[in-house]
Protein backbone atom coordinates (compact mmCIF):
# COMPACT_ATOMS: atom_id res chain seq x y z
CA UNK A 1 0.00 0.00 0.00
CA UNK A 2 2.56 2.34 1.42
CA UNK A 3 5.13 1.66 -2.02
CA UNK A 4 1.77 2.12 -4.45
CA UNK A 5 1.26 5.58 -2.66
CA UNK A 6 5.14 6.93 -2.27
CA UNK A 7 5.84 6.18 -5.83
CA UNK A 8 3.72 8.65 -7.97
CA UNK A 9 4.91 11.07 -4.69
CA UNK A 10 8.56 10.68 -5.64
CA UNK A 11 7.90 10.60 -9.21
CA UNK A 12 5.98 13.96 -9.76
CA UNK A 13 8.80 16.35 -9.01
CA UNK A 14 11.08 14.53 -11.10
CA UNK A 15 8.82 14.25 -13.82
CA UNK A 16 8.12 18.15 -13.87
CA UNK A 17 12.01 19.28 -13.26
CA UNK A 18 12.49 18.78 -16.94
CA UNK A 19 10.20 20.57 -19.00
CA UNK A 20 9.88 23.73 -16.17
CA UNK A 21 13.72 24.13 -15.72
CA UNK A 22 13.92 26.89 -18.69
CA UNK A 23 10.47 28.50 -17.29
CA UNK A 24 11.95 28.81 -13.71
CA UNK A 25 13.53 31.63 -13.98
CA UNK A 26 11.07 33.62 -16.43
CA UNK A 27 8.52 32.84 -13.75
CA UNK A 28 10.88 34.19 -11.34
CA UNK A 29 11.67 37.26 -13.89
CA UNK A 30 10.21 39.95 -11.30
CA UNK A 31 11.74 38.72 -8.69
CA UNK A 32 15.08 39.51 -10.10
CA UNK A 33 14.03 43.08 -11.01
CA UNK A 34 13.38 43.65 -8.03
CA UNK A 35 16.94 42.25 -6.68
CA UNK A 36 18.75 44.47 -9.13
CA UNK A 37 19.16 47.64 -7.20
CA UNK A 38 20.35 45.64 -4.27
CA UNK A 39 22.71 44.21 -6.26
CA UNK A 40 24.33 47.00 -7.61
CA UNK A 41 24.68 48.60 -4.18
CA UNK A 42 25.59 45.48 -2.68
CA UNK A 43 28.30 45.07 -5.80
CA UNK A 44 29.47 48.37 -5.95
CA UNK A 45 30.13 48.70 -2.24
CA UNK A 46 30.85 45.45 -0.81
CA UNK A 47 32.05 43.12 -3.15
CA UNK A 48 33.90 45.14 -5.66
CA UNK A 49 35.71 46.90 -2.81
CA UNK A 50 36.64 43.85 -1.40
CA UNK A 51 38.57 42.94 -4.61
CA UNK A 52 39.66 46.33 -5.88
CA UNK A 53 41.95 46.55 -2.26
CA UNK A 54 43.97 43.28 -3.32
CA UNK A 55 44.58 45.37 -6.79
CA UNK A 56 45.49 48.24 -5.33
CA UNK A 57 47.52 47.44 -2.69
CA UNK A 58 49.84 45.96 -5.40
CA UNK A 59 50.74 49.33 -6.46
CA UNK A 60 52.73 52.39 -5.36
CA UNK A 61 49.47 54.71 -5.72
CA UNK A 62 48.71 58.15 -4.37
CA UNK A 63 45.24 58.13 -5.75
CA UNK A 64 45.79 60.02 -8.94
CA UNK A 65 44.65 58.55 -11.90
CA UNK A 66 44.62 55.53 -12.53
CA UNK A 67 47.66 52.78 -10.52
CA UNK A 68 50.30 52.05 -12.65
CA UNK A 69 52.73 51.59 -10.91
CA UNK A 70 52.83 48.03 -9.98
CA UNK A 71 55.18 47.36 -6.79
CA UNK A 72 54.15 43.51 -6.32
CA UNK A 73 54.06 42.85 -2.68
CA UNK A 74 56.53 45.21 -1.38
CA UNK A 75 52.97 46.78 0.35
CA UNK A 76 52.42 43.45 2.01
CA UNK A 77 56.15 43.07 3.30
CA UNK A 78 55.97 46.43 4.77
CA UNK A 79 52.57 46.19 6.36
CA UNK A 80 53.59 43.13 8.04
CA UNK A 81 56.90 44.26 9.01
CA UNK A 82 55.63 47.52 10.08
CA UNK A 83 55.20 47.84 14.20
CA UNK A 84 53.29 50.44 14.19
CA UNK A 85 50.64 48.25 11.72
CA UNK A 86 50.74 45.02 14.55
CA UNK A 87 50.31 47.81 17.65
CA UNK A 88 47.13 49.23 15.30
CA UNK A 89 46.09 45.64 14.89
CA UNK A 90 46.42 45.03 18.45
CA UNK A 91 44.44 47.70 19.65
CA UNK A 92 41.62 47.08 17.66
CA UNK A 93 41.91 43.22 18.55
CA UNK A 94 41.93 45.04 22.24
CA UNK A 95 38.66 47.24 21.79
CA UNK A 96 37.16 43.47 20.71
CA UNK A 97 38.12 41.95 24.01
CA UNK A 98 36.97 43.98 26.43
CA UNK A 99 33.67 44.40 24.37
CA UNK A 100 33.62 40.70 24.78
CA UNK A 101 34.98 40.32 28.57
CA UNK A 102 34.13 43.43 30.08
CA UNK A 103 31.03 44.85 28.27
CA UNK A 104 29.47 41.62 27.84
CA UNK A 105 29.35 40.16 30.97
CA UNK A 106 28.30 43.50 32.46
CA UNK A 107 25.65 43.82 30.23
CA UNK A 108 23.96 40.92 30.88
CA UNK A 109 24.41 41.19 34.76
CA UNK A 110 21.87 44.13 34.48
CA UNK A 111 19.94 42.61 31.65
CA UNK A 112 19.24 39.78 34.56
CA UNK A 113 18.18 42.34 36.69
CA UNK A 114 16.29 45.17 34.61
CA UNK A 115 14.56 41.99 33.28
CA UNK A 116 12.64 41.57 36.65
CA UNK A 117 9.06 42.88 36.15
CA UNK A 118 9.02 44.05 40.30
CA UNK A 119 11.95 46.29 39.90
CA UNK A 120 10.62 49.76 39.55
CA UNK A 121 11.76 52.13 37.15
CA UNK A 122 13.30 49.67 34.99
CA UNK A 123 11.76 50.98 31.57
CA UNK A 124 13.74 54.93 32.75
CA UNK A 125 16.69 53.13 33.40
CA UNK A 126 16.83 51.01 30.60
CA UNK A 127 16.35 54.14 29.02
CA UNK A 128 19.16 56.27 30.45
CA UNK A 129 21.83 53.45 29.86
CA UNK A 130 20.78 53.34 25.93
CA UNK A 131 21.32 57.02 25.99
CA UNK A 132 25.21 57.09 25.18
CA UNK A 133 24.29 54.29 21.68
CA UNK A 134 22.14 56.90 20.38
CA UNK A 135 24.66 60.11 20.28
CA UNK A 136 27.31 61.11 17.97
CA UNK A 137 30.65 59.29 19.06
CA UNK A 138 32.19 62.46 17.71
CA UNK A 139 30.56 64.49 19.86
CA UNK A 140 30.39 62.58 22.59
CA UNK A 141 34.57 61.74 22.30
CA UNK A 142 35.02 65.28 22.39
CA UNK A 143 32.45 66.27 25.44
CA UNK A 144 34.16 63.40 27.46
CA UNK A 145 37.54 64.66 26.36
CA UNK A 146 37.09 68.22 28.13
CA UNK A 147 35.70 66.53 31.07
CA UNK A 148 38.85 64.21 31.05
CA UNK A 149 41.23 67.26 30.54
CA UNK A 150 43.80 67.16 32.84
CA UNK A 151 44.14 71.45 33.16
CA UNK A 152 40.86 72.22 34.68
CA UNK A 153 38.80 68.98 33.83
CA UNK A 154 36.24 68.09 35.84
CA UNK A 155 37.01 64.75 36.64
CA UNK A 156 40.61 65.43 37.31
CA UNK A 157 39.32 68.50 40.17
CA UNK A 158 37.09 65.96 41.71
CA UNK A 159 40.04 63.68 41.91
CA UNK A 160 41.92 66.28 43.24
CA UNK A 161 39.46 67.99 45.90
CA UNK A 162 38.53 64.35 47.21
CA UNK A 163 42.22 63.77 47.70
CA UNK A 164 42.38 60.44 45.75
CA UNK A 165 45.16 62.12 43.40
CA UNK A 166 48.04 64.37 44.55
CA UNK A 167 48.60 65.32 40.79
CA UNK A 168 46.36 65.70 37.98
CA UNK A 169 45.82 62.20 35.71
CA UNK A 170 46.63 63.16 32.26
CA UNK A 171 44.07 60.58 30.95
CA UNK A 172 44.43 61.00 27.20
CA UNK A 173 47.95 62.47 27.08
CA UNK A 174 49.94 59.28 28.68
CA UNK A 175 50.70 56.93 26.38
CA UNK A 176 49.67 53.89 29.58
CA UNK A 177 46.46 55.28 30.78
CA UNK A 178 45.05 56.73 27.34
CA UNK A 179 44.34 53.13 25.48
CA UNK A 180 42.62 51.69 29.27
CA UNK A 181 40.62 55.41 28.81
CA UNK A 182 39.18 54.68 25.76
CA UNK A 183 38.39 51.30 26.10
CA UNK A 184 36.19 52.67 29.62
CA UNK A 185 34.60 55.45 27.32
CA UNK A 186 33.83 52.38 24.44
CA UNK A 187 32.47 50.24 27.19
CA UNK A 188 30.19 52.91 28.19
CA UNK A 189 29.54 53.92 24.69
CA UNK A 190 28.43 51.06 23.42
CA UNK A 191 26.83 49.10 26.73
CA UNK A 192 23.76 49.86 25.74
CA UNK A 193 23.26 48.05 22.79
CA UNK A 194 24.58 45.71 24.19
CA UNK A 195 22.20 45.71 27.37
CA UNK A 196 19.10 45.96 24.62
CA UNK A 197 20.40 42.19 22.95
CA UNK A 198 20.88 40.55 25.82
CA UNK A 199 16.74 41.72 27.25
CA UNK A 200 15.68 40.43 23.68
CA UNK A 201 17.56 36.84 24.36
CA UNK A 202 16.27 36.61 27.95
CA UNK A 203 12.89 37.36 26.36
CA UNK A 204 12.85 33.69 24.89
CA UNK A 205 13.06 32.46 27.81
CA UNK A 206 9.73 30.40 27.96
CA UNK A 207 7.59 31.74 31.28
CA UNK A 208 6.00 28.14 32.28
CA UNK A 209 9.94 26.59 31.65
CA UNK A 210 10.93 29.71 34.60
CA UNK A 211 7.94 28.87 36.32
CA UNK A 212 8.53 25.05 36.54
CA UNK A 213 11.71 25.55 37.91
CA UNK A 214 10.69 27.52 40.57
CA UNK A 215 8.01 24.90 41.56
CA UNK A 216 11.04 22.28 41.51
CA UNK A 217 12.61 24.50 44.02
CA UNK A 218 15.23 25.94 41.64
CA UNK A 219 16.76 29.07 43.73
CA UNK A 220 17.36 32.08 41.48
CA UNK A 221 21.27 30.61 40.38
CA UNK A 222 20.00 27.12 39.52
CA UNK A 223 17.27 28.38 37.43
CA UNK A 224 19.83 30.89 35.97
CA UNK A 225 22.50 28.05 35.89
CA UNK A 226 20.03 25.07 34.39
CA UNK A 227 17.43 27.11 32.56
CA UNK A 228 18.12 30.58 31.88
CA UNK A 229 21.31 30.46 30.19
CA UNK A 230 21.17 26.92 28.18
CA UNK A 231 17.76 29.25 26.52
CA UNK A 232 19.94 32.09 26.00
CA UNK A 233 23.58 30.41 24.62
CA UNK A 234 22.29 29.96 21.12
CA UNK A 235 21.47 34.09 21.12
CA UNK A 236 24.31 34.78 22.94
CA UNK A 237 27.03 33.89 19.96
CA UNK A 238 25.08 36.02 17.35
CA UNK A 239 25.58 38.86 20.12
CA UNK A 240 29.30 37.57 20.29
CA UNK A 241 29.47 38.31 16.86
CA UNK A 242 27.83 41.28 16.90
CA UNK A 243 29.55 42.89 19.34
CA UNK A 244 32.90 41.69 17.62
CA UNK A 245 31.84 43.35 14.36
CA UNK A 246 30.96 46.29 16.01
CA UNK A 247 34.13 46.73 17.91
CA UNK A 248 36.09 46.08 14.70
CA UNK A 249 35.23 48.95 13.08
CA UNK A 250 36.01 51.59 15.66
CA UNK A 251 36.87 54.73 14.26
CA UNK A 252 35.04 57.75 15.38
CA UNK A 253 36.17 57.78 18.89
CA UNK A 254 39.62 57.15 18.16
CA UNK A 255 39.42 59.34 15.89
CA UNK A 256 37.99 62.04 17.67
CA UNK A 257 39.48 61.56 21.29
CA UNK A 258 43.15 61.00 20.30
CA UNK A 259 43.52 60.59 17.23
CA UNK A 260 45.59 57.92 17.45
CA UNK A 261 47.73 59.17 19.85
CA UNK A 262 50.12 60.09 22.44
CA UNK A 263 52.52 58.10 20.34
CA UNK A 264 50.73 55.80 18.65
CA UNK A 265 49.35 54.53 21.71
CA UNK A 266 45.76 54.10 20.67
CA UNK A 267 46.23 53.55 17.15
CA UNK A 268 43.51 51.68 15.66
CA UNK A 269 43.78 50.10 12.20
CA UNK A 270 40.95 52.23 10.93
CA UNK A 271 42.43 55.65 11.62
CA UNK A 272 46.45 54.29 10.47
CA UNK A 273 44.29 53.05 7.11
CA UNK A 274 42.57 57.00 7.26
CA UNK A 275 46.40 58.47 8.02
CA UNK A 276 48.11 57.11 5.02
CA UNK A 277 45.14 57.45 2.53
CA UNK A 278 42.73 60.44 3.82
CA UNK A 279 44.70 62.44 6.34
CA UNK A 280 44.74 66.48 4.99
CA UNK A 281 48.29 66.98 6.24
CA UNK A 282 49.49 63.86 4.11
CA UNK A 283 52.09 65.32 1.14
CA UNK A 284 50.87 62.17 -1.20
CA UNK A 285 48.43 60.07 -0.06
CA UNK A 286 49.59 55.95 0.17
CA UNK A 287 46.55 54.79 -1.42
CA UNK A 288 48.00 51.48 -2.23
CA UNK A 289 49.87 50.56 1.04
CA UNK A 290 46.50 51.72 2.84
CA UNK A 291 45.02 49.38 0.69
CA UNK A 292 47.46 46.62 1.98
CA UNK A 293 46.81 47.30 5.55
CA UNK A 294 43.33 46.87 4.99
CA UNK A 295 43.54 43.66 3.09
CA UNK A 296 45.78 42.34 5.90
CA UNK A 297 42.89 43.45 7.99
CA UNK A 298 40.32 41.68 6.30
CA UNK A 299 42.26 38.61 6.42
CA UNK A 300 43.17 38.89 9.49
CA UNK A 301 39.38 39.42 10.30
CA UNK A 302 38.35 36.52 8.50
CA UNK A 303 40.26 34.10 10.15
CA UNK A 304 39.26 35.35 13.54
CA UNK A 305 35.53 35.02 11.97
CA UNK A 306 36.23 31.24 10.62
CA UNK A 307 37.26 30.59 13.81
CA UNK A 308 33.69 31.20 15.46
CA UNK A 309 31.98 29.38 12.60
CA UNK A 310 31.95 26.23 14.25
CA UNK A 311 29.76 27.90 16.94
CA UNK A 312 27.76 29.95 14.80
CA UNK A 313 27.05 26.79 12.63
CA UNK A 314 26.30 24.60 16.13
CA UNK A 315 23.16 27.65 17.24
CA UNK A 316 21.81 27.38 13.28
CA UNK A 317 21.65 23.49 13.28
CA UNK A 318 20.47 24.07 16.99
CA UNK A 319 17.38 26.46 16.02
CA UNK A 320 16.29 24.43 12.52
CA UNK B 1 4.53 40.22 57.49
CA UNK B 2 8.39 40.44 58.28
CA UNK B 3 8.92 38.21 55.80
CA UNK B 4 6.94 40.32 53.21
CA UNK B 5 9.21 43.32 54.61
CA UNK B 6 12.13 41.73 53.96
CA UNK B 7 11.42 40.38 49.87
CA UNK B 8 10.29 44.83 49.68
CA UNK B 9 13.71 45.92 51.01
CA UNK B 10 15.67 43.62 49.12
CA UNK B 11 13.89 44.26 45.51
CA UNK B 12 14.51 47.92 46.57
CA UNK B 13 18.21 47.58 47.33
CA UNK B 14 19.11 47.29 43.74
CA UNK B 15 18.05 51.22 43.27
CA UNK B 16 21.16 52.02 45.72
CA UNK B 17 23.52 50.49 42.80
CA UNK B 18 21.24 51.40 39.81
CA UNK B 19 20.93 55.17 40.45
CA UNK B 20 24.29 56.11 41.04
CA UNK B 21 25.42 54.23 37.77
CA UNK B 22 22.79 56.13 36.29
CA UNK B 23 23.76 59.16 37.59
CA UNK B 24 27.63 58.58 35.71
CA UNK B 25 26.02 57.48 33.12
CA UNK B 26 23.91 60.45 32.20
CA UNK B 27 26.65 63.03 33.62
CA UNK B 28 28.22 63.58 30.09
CA UNK B 29 24.80 64.82 28.44
CA UNK B 30 23.84 66.62 31.65
CA UNK B 31 26.93 68.92 31.72
CA UNK B 32 27.25 69.71 27.79
CA UNK B 33 23.40 70.77 28.15
CA UNK B 34 24.72 72.85 31.14
CA UNK B 35 27.84 74.38 29.89
CA UNK B 36 26.14 75.14 26.21
CA UNK B 37 24.05 78.04 28.08
CA UNK B 38 27.04 79.20 30.26
CA UNK B 39 28.91 82.23 29.52
CA UNK B 40 32.90 81.60 28.09
CA UNK B 41 33.77 83.67 31.67
CA UNK B 42 31.79 81.11 33.62
CA UNK B 43 33.07 78.31 32.26
CA UNK B 44 36.42 79.21 32.45
CA UNK B 45 36.02 80.30 36.44
CA UNK B 46 35.12 76.96 36.55
CA UNK B 47 32.89 75.68 39.52
CA UNK B 48 30.91 72.53 39.74
CA UNK B 49 27.38 73.77 39.50
CA UNK B 50 26.02 72.33 36.67
CA UNK B 51 22.70 75.66 37.56
CA UNK B 52 24.51 78.32 34.88
CA UNK B 53 24.51 81.47 36.77
CA UNK B 54 22.96 83.73 33.88
CA UNK B 55 22.02 81.66 31.20
CA UNK B 56 22.61 82.80 27.50
CA UNK B 57 21.98 81.91 24.11
CA UNK B 58 24.99 83.48 22.36
CA UNK B 59 26.61 80.34 22.33
CA UNK B 60 23.84 78.93 20.17
CA UNK B 61 23.76 81.41 17.99
CA UNK B 62 27.76 81.66 17.77
CA UNK B 63 27.56 78.10 16.68
CA UNK B 64 24.31 78.17 14.63
CA UNK B 65 25.39 81.32 11.99
CA UNK B 66 29.56 81.58 12.68
CA UNK B 67 30.27 77.89 12.72
CA UNK B 68 27.67 77.00 10.48
CA UNK B 69 26.07 74.41 12.57
CA UNK B 70 23.10 75.60 10.86
CA UNK B 71 24.86 74.38 7.53
CA UNK B 72 25.63 71.64 9.40
CA UNK B 73 22.40 70.42 10.69
CA UNK B 74 20.72 70.73 7.24
CA UNK B 75 23.64 68.71 5.60
CA UNK B 76 23.13 66.21 8.21
CA UNK B 77 18.93 65.80 7.24
CA UNK B 78 19.63 65.58 3.78
CA UNK B 79 22.42 63.10 3.97
CA UNK B 80 19.80 61.13 6.83
CA UNK B 81 16.87 61.26 5.14
CA UNK B 82 18.84 59.79 1.71
CA UNK B 83 20.26 57.16 3.22
CA UNK B 84 16.73 55.95 4.87
CA UNK B 85 14.78 56.31 1.80
CA UNK B 86 17.96 54.35 -0.07
CA UNK B 87 18.26 51.47 2.02
CA UNK B 88 14.24 51.31 2.73
CA UNK B 89 13.47 51.04 -1.45
CA UNK B 90 16.63 48.80 -1.91
CA UNK B 91 16.16 46.45 1.28
CA UNK B 92 12.32 46.23 0.59
CA UNK B 93 12.70 44.82 -2.86
CA UNK B 94 15.25 42.77 -2.57
CA UNK B 95 13.80 41.00 0.61
CA UNK B 96 10.41 40.52 -1.36
CA UNK B 97 11.89 38.80 -4.08
CA UNK B 98 14.23 36.99 -2.06
CA UNK B 99 11.15 35.78 0.10
CA UNK B 100 9.64 34.33 -3.18
CA UNK B 101 9.70 30.22 -2.43
CA UNK B 102 11.62 28.60 -5.14
CA UNK B 103 13.95 31.72 -6.28
CA UNK B 104 17.26 30.24 -8.00
CA UNK B 105 20.51 31.12 -6.19
CA UNK B 106 18.37 32.10 -3.52
CA UNK B 107 20.89 30.20 -0.84
CA UNK B 108 23.86 31.20 -2.12
CA UNK B 109 23.13 35.01 -2.13
CA UNK B 110 22.00 35.04 1.15
CA UNK B 111 25.07 33.42 2.25
CA UNK B 112 27.66 35.94 0.19
CA UNK B 113 25.12 38.73 2.28
CA UNK B 114 26.01 36.85 5.72
CA UNK B 115 29.17 36.26 5.12
CA UNK B 116 30.05 39.83 4.36
CA UNK B 117 28.75 41.35 7.37
CA UNK B 118 32.37 41.20 9.60
CA UNK B 119 33.73 42.94 7.29
CA UNK B 120 35.71 46.32 8.34
CA UNK B 121 35.10 49.79 6.83
CA UNK B 122 38.77 50.43 7.03
CA UNK B 123 38.85 47.19 4.54
CA UNK B 124 37.00 48.92 1.91
CA UNK B 125 36.86 52.10 2.73
CA UNK B 126 39.37 53.38 -0.29
CA UNK B 127 37.72 51.37 -3.38
CA UNK B 128 34.63 53.09 -2.04
CA UNK B 129 35.86 56.31 -1.97
CA UNK B 130 37.44 55.79 -6.29
CA UNK B 131 34.11 54.36 -7.34
CA UNK B 132 31.93 57.39 -5.95
CA UNK B 133 34.87 60.14 -7.12
CA UNK B 134 34.20 57.58 -10.46
CA UNK B 135 30.56 58.16 -10.75
CA UNK B 136 30.73 61.79 -10.41
CA UNK B 137 29.34 61.76 -7.46
CA UNK B 138 32.42 62.82 -4.71
CA UNK B 139 32.38 65.54 -2.71
CA UNK B 140 28.68 65.14 -3.05
CA UNK B 141 26.02 64.16 -0.16
CA UNK B 142 24.24 61.83 -2.56
CA UNK B 143 28.21 59.67 -3.21
CA UNK B 144 28.11 59.79 1.08
CA UNK B 145 24.80 58.43 1.04
CA UNK B 146 25.45 55.89 -1.02
CA UNK B 147 28.51 54.74 0.54
CA UNK B 148 26.76 54.70 3.94
CA UNK B 149 23.45 52.83 2.65
CA UNK B 150 26.16 50.31 0.16
CA UNK B 151 27.05 48.07 3.07
CA UNK B 152 24.49 48.95 6.17
CA UNK B 153 21.90 46.73 3.52
CA UNK B 154 22.66 43.48 5.08
CA UNK B 155 20.52 43.20 8.24
CA UNK B 156 17.40 45.34 6.64
CA UNK B 157 17.12 42.73 3.63
CA UNK B 158 17.56 40.15 6.06
CA UNK B 159 14.57 41.82 8.05
CA UNK B 160 12.49 42.17 5.48
CA UNK B 161 13.12 38.54 3.93
CA UNK B 162 12.14 37.32 6.81
CA UNK B 163 9.09 39.41 7.34
CA UNK B 164 7.61 38.77 3.82
CA UNK B 165 8.63 35.15 4.27
CA UNK B 166 5.86 34.68 7.22
CA UNK B 167 3.17 36.20 5.42
CA UNK B 168 0.70 33.40 4.49
CA UNK B 169 0.69 32.46 0.70
CA UNK B 170 -3.14 32.59 0.52
CA UNK B 171 -2.74 36.55 0.57
CA UNK B 172 -0.70 36.51 -2.38
CA UNK B 173 -2.77 34.47 -4.04
CA UNK B 174 -5.87 36.42 -3.46
CA UNK B 175 -4.41 39.83 -5.01
CA UNK B 176 -2.98 37.57 -7.76
CA UNK B 177 -6.90 36.45 -8.19
CA UNK B 178 -8.07 40.38 -7.87
CA UNK B 179 -5.93 40.79 -10.94
CA UNK B 180 -2.92 42.48 -9.09
CA UNK B 181 0.54 41.80 -10.36
CA UNK B 182 4.11 41.38 -9.19
CA UNK B 183 4.50 44.89 -8.90
CA UNK B 184 1.37 46.43 -7.30
CA UNK B 185 1.70 43.07 -5.09
CA UNK B 186 4.54 44.48 -3.80
CA UNK B 187 3.60 47.91 -3.63
CA UNK B 188 0.28 48.09 -2.53
CA UNK B 189 -0.65 45.00 -0.53
CA UNK B 190 3.39 43.38 0.90
CA UNK B 191 4.88 46.99 1.96
CA UNK B 192 2.06 48.06 4.08
CA UNK B 193 2.01 45.31 5.72
CA UNK B 194 5.25 45.52 6.22
CA UNK B 195 5.07 48.76 8.42
CA UNK B 196 6.94 47.30 12.03
CA UNK B 197 10.21 46.59 9.36
CA UNK B 198 9.73 49.53 7.72
CA UNK B 199 10.03 51.82 10.56
CA UNK B 200 12.77 50.14 12.41
CA UNK B 201 14.88 49.76 9.63
CA UNK B 202 14.19 53.14 9.03
CA UNK B 203 14.82 54.46 12.78
CA UNK B 204 18.24 52.03 12.73
CA UNK B 205 19.05 54.25 9.86
CA UNK B 206 18.68 57.07 10.24
CA UNK B 207 20.18 57.34 13.83
CA UNK B 208 22.82 55.30 11.76
CA UNK B 209 23.21 57.72 9.56
CA UNK B 210 22.96 60.94 11.33
CA UNK B 211 25.98 59.38 13.64
CA UNK B 212 27.93 58.32 11.24
CA UNK B 213 31.23 59.99 11.16
CA UNK B 214 34.30 57.82 8.66
CA UNK B 215 32.22 57.73 5.73
CA UNK B 216 30.80 61.75 5.45
CA UNK B 217 34.20 62.41 7.04
CA UNK B 218 36.29 61.14 3.65
CA UNK B 219 33.45 62.06 1.74
CA UNK B 220 33.26 66.06 2.67
CA UNK B 221 37.12 66.34 3.03
CA UNK B 222 37.34 68.36 -0.59
CA UNK B 223 34.22 70.20 0.54
CA UNK B 224 33.91 71.67 4.28
CA UNK B 225 30.41 72.70 3.29
CA UNK B 226 28.71 69.99 2.86
CA UNK B 227 29.86 68.54 6.58
CA UNK B 228 26.90 66.98 8.57
CA UNK B 229 27.54 67.62 12.38
CA UNK B 230 29.35 65.08 13.61
CA UNK B 231 32.41 65.77 11.08
CA UNK B 232 32.06 69.41 11.78
CA UNK B 233 31.97 69.09 15.44
CA UNK B 234 35.32 67.63 15.24
CA UNK B 235 36.84 70.44 12.72
CA UNK B 236 35.39 72.85 15.62
CA UNK B 237 37.94 70.92 18.38
CA UNK B 238 40.81 71.01 15.71
CA UNK B 239 41.14 74.60 15.65
CA UNK B 240 44.17 76.30 18.07
CA UNK B 241 42.00 78.19 20.58
CA UNK B 242 39.29 76.38 21.19
CA UNK B 243 35.89 78.10 22.14
CA UNK B 244 34.55 75.61 24.70
CA UNK B 245 30.91 77.22 25.75
CA UNK B 246 30.20 77.25 21.96
CA UNK B 247 31.39 73.69 21.39
CA UNK B 248 29.05 72.59 23.91
CA UNK B 249 25.90 74.17 22.54
CA UNK B 250 27.31 72.53 19.21
CA UNK B 251 27.08 69.71 20.52
CA UNK B 252 23.79 69.95 21.74
CA UNK B 253 22.71 70.71 18.62
CA UNK B 254 24.12 67.56 17.20
CA UNK B 255 23.05 65.33 20.08
CA UNK B 256 19.72 66.77 21.03
CA UNK B 257 17.38 66.18 17.78
CA UNK B 258 18.47 62.42 17.22
CA UNK B 259 17.61 61.58 20.93
CA UNK B 260 14.49 63.33 20.77
CA UNK B 261 13.51 61.22 17.60
CA UNK B 262 15.14 57.85 19.74
CA UNK B 263 12.89 59.08 22.59
CA UNK B 264 9.10 59.27 20.99
CA UNK B 265 9.96 56.12 18.65
CA UNK B 266 12.25 53.94 21.35
CA UNK B 267 9.51 51.59 21.65
CA UNK B 268 9.80 50.87 17.49
CA UNK B 269 13.78 51.19 17.84
CA UNK B 270 14.09 48.68 21.02
CA UNK B 271 12.02 46.00 19.93
CA UNK B 272 13.42 46.56 16.50
CA UNK B 273 16.66 45.61 17.54
CA UNK B 274 15.30 42.96 19.63
CA UNK B 275 13.73 41.37 16.78
CA UNK B 276 16.67 41.46 14.31
CA UNK B 277 18.42 39.62 17.49
CA UNK B 278 15.61 37.10 18.17
CA UNK B 279 15.25 35.68 14.03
Amino acid sequence: MTTTVERPLGKVPVAERGPRRPGRFRKHLWSFVFLIPMLLLFGGFTVWPMIASWWYSFFNWDGVGSPTDWVGLANFREVLGADSFWRAFWHSFVFSLAAIFIEMPLALVLAILLNNSWLRFRNLYRLVLFLPVVATTAVIGIVIAILLDPAGGLVNRILLDTGLVDQPVNFLGSTSIALPTLLSIDVWKGFGITLIYWLAALQTVPRDLQEAAAIDGAGFWRALRFVTLPVVMPIAIVILLLVFQRSLNTFDLVRAVTEGGPDYATDVVPTYIYRYAFDPSLQAPRYGFASAAGVVFGLLTLVVTVLQAPLLKRRMGGDR
Amino acid sequence: MTGRWRVVARRNIWHLLLIPLCLVWVYPFVWMVSAAFKTPREMLIGGLSLMPNDATLENFRRAWTTAKFGTYTANTITFSIAVVILVLLVASTAGYALARPGLPGKKILVGILIATMFIPHGYTIIPTFVLVNGIGLGNGLLGAALAQAGPALVVPVLLFMGFFSGIPKELEEAARMDGAGYLRTYWRVMLPLAKPVLGTVALMNFIGAWNAFFIPLVFTLGNPDLRTLGVGMYGFYGQDTTDWTGLAAAACISVIPVVVVFLFLQRTFVEGIAGAVKS
